[in-house]
């Protein structure tokens, strides 16, 4: 008798609120289960892209490979919030931001233990992984 | 082939809540736009109707309100390009005009906010965003634009007292407006005083003083062939310039967080369609959702250089009496952002200068006009240009 097939909604754990569960990028949730970030490479035209993608609009290759985020990105921009959306008061203040790896961004959160005075334009930090208190998964910028 | 006009503009008043279900609000923008054109339903070809979605409990609006407003057994459209909308509905509107498909076209935006409480409404707005890679950091309209205030002080040395100049703008025109949300003064010393509400903070660094009030609210723009638009209209208001742009979602897929390229590229459309330049313009409404989002406009539509549109503000040079007057009628900021309804709104501004009936907020004889409209964070770009 043939076993019944689960759903795969591993992407239902990304972040304090997911809106998306079922993903061909749910492998994502999987490697940040094991402490990494990735983005995907297409491997027919080598383009990379974060967040990742499961089809590449450049060669309309659907063959994907996984790399890591690794090394430091230069914060472009934050701003941190004094009101958040509903689910996401608990979390009040956070701040988001954006990195530049060069290759792709990273859109993402500041570390919360963070002071904001801490944090300037142009400075490296570098995307972790996260678990947060409601045990979901999530990764935030650090200071390098 | 003939030109595309505006016969007829109209809005409801922009208001916290409105008390009446949304097809009654749509009624009230139709209804000014109608007795503005002075002629029948019997004389619209098709509606587009245009708002953003899930503030409604009515799917589909554009059936019930076609039925509501008189204009069975006419084709009905809805629009959604967030709070571009009703632009976007003019662009699409102008080309089944401008096709011979339709002799005359009505655009109906309308948006009522307060269907819903204001932290579900920022949950939607929040939704507008990539809800697969942003939405679950607790991403919100204002902290985007935040981001991109933060990027342009930075850049540039444009300073809150900058953006605080902005907002004291806007109402000084909201206060003539009787259809604004927000009708009292506003001084830049408001937003010095920690005790003064505007100067709280939302999202570092904007305050609550340089974010635009949620309203509800419908708007009302009828377009017509050139033949039909003289015969209806002794004085139409001719479509001289159309742009249009998106970009990317999530920030993440962006290069350019001191400017909206989506504006930019809209806007050298426009001015490519029309045969002009920056310098044609003589009065514009431009999308400040945000007192950031004017200030990054005047940059983007060539009024100032990148990163000077400070100095536009410092110089008063887009108040009435100015080089450029952009918002004379208090702007999002003041009249309040029923999204759907905004684009109409703002088009009927300009409508209404370009024919000299703008009232107490009338720029002298301008003979050319913009409209900048911008949907999501950056993400949908609308420039519209407007002659007599
Ligand atoms: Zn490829």
């Amino acid at each position: 008798m043939a076993m019944k097939k689960e759903t795969d909604d591993r992407f239902k754990k990304f972040g304090t609120v997911s809106f998306t569960a079922i993903t061909k990028t749910n492998d994502f949730i999987g490697h940040l289960e094991n402490g990494k970030v990735m983005g995907t490479r297409c491997r027919d035209c080598g383009l990379e892209f974060f967040p990742p993608r499961a089809d590449c609009f450049h060669c309309f290759s659907s063959h994907m490979e996984w790399f890591e985020v690794s090394g430091t990105g230069k914060l472009i921009t934050y701003s941190q919030l004094e009101f958040g959306p509903v689910g996401f008061e608990d979390d009040l203040p956070y701040a988001i931001a954006i990195l530049d790896y060069e290759d792709f961004k990273v859109f993402g959160r500041i570390a919360g233990d963070i002071p904001e005075d801490e944090i300037t334009l142009g400075m490296e930090m570098e995307t972790k992984v996260t678990r947060l208190p409601n045990n979901q998964l999530s990764y935030v910028f650090q200071k390098v | 082939m003939g030109k595309v006009g505006i016969i007829g503009v109209g809005q409801s008043n922009f208001v916290r809540q409105y008390p009446g279900s949304i097809r009654e609000l749509a009624f009230e923008g139709f209804k000014d736009a109608m007795k503005h054109a002075n002629i029948t339903t019997g004389n619209i070809d098709a509606s587009m109707i245009c708002s953003a979605p899930e503030y409604d409990k009515q799917r589909s609006p554009a059936g019930i309100f076609a039925e509501y407003l008189g204009l069975n057994p006419q084709p009905t459209f809805y629009v959604e390009s967030l709070c571009s909308s009703s632009s976007m509905g003019l662009r699409l509107a102008y080309s089944l005009v401008k096709s011979g498909l339709h002799d005359v076209v009505a655009i109906i935006g309308f948006q009522k906010m307060s269907e819903i409480s204001s932290s579900e409404s920022q949950e939607r707005m929040g939704r507008g965003a990539d809800i697969q890679w942003e939405s679950p950091f607790g991403t919100m309209m204002p902290a985007y634009y935040a981001m991109y205030a933060r990027a342009h002080m930075d850049a540039y040395g444009t300073t809150l007292e900058d953006l605080a100049r902005v907002r004291v703008k806007a109402a000084t025109y909201g206060q003539m407006n009787e259809k604004a949300v927000y009708r009292k003064p506003v001084t830049a010393e408001m937003f010095s005083d920690t005790e003064n509400r505007m100067s709280g903070p939302v999202a570092t660094p904007l305050r609550v003083g340089d974010c635009c009030a949620n309203a509800d609210g419908s708007s009302c723009i009828i377009v017509a062939n050139e033949e039909k638009a003289r015969a209806f209209c002794s004085k139409p208001v001719w479509i001289l310039g159309l742009g249009a742009a998106t970009t990317s979602v999530n920030l993440a897929g962006r290069d350019l967080f001191t400017g909206l390229t989506v504006g930019k590229q809209a806007a050298d459309q426009a001015y490519q369609m029309a045969g002009i330049t920056q310098k044609n313009i003589d009065v514009a409404e431009v999308h400040d959702c945000f007192t950031i989002a004017e200030l990054m406009a005047y940059e983007n539509l060539g009024f100032a250089k990148p990163g000077e549109g400070k100095e536009l503000i410092r110089g008063k040079e887009t108040y009435k009496e100015g080089t450029i007057p952009v918002n004379v009628d208090g702007g999002l900021l003041s009249k309040g952002h029923p999204i759907g309804a905004t684009g109409g709104s703002q088009i009927r501004t300009i409508v209404l200068q370009l024919r000299d009936e703008a009232g107490e907020i009338q720029v002298r004889r301008p003979e050319i006009g913009l409209v900048h409209n911008i949907g999501g964070v950056g993400l949908y770009g609308s420039v519209t240009i407007l002659g007599r």
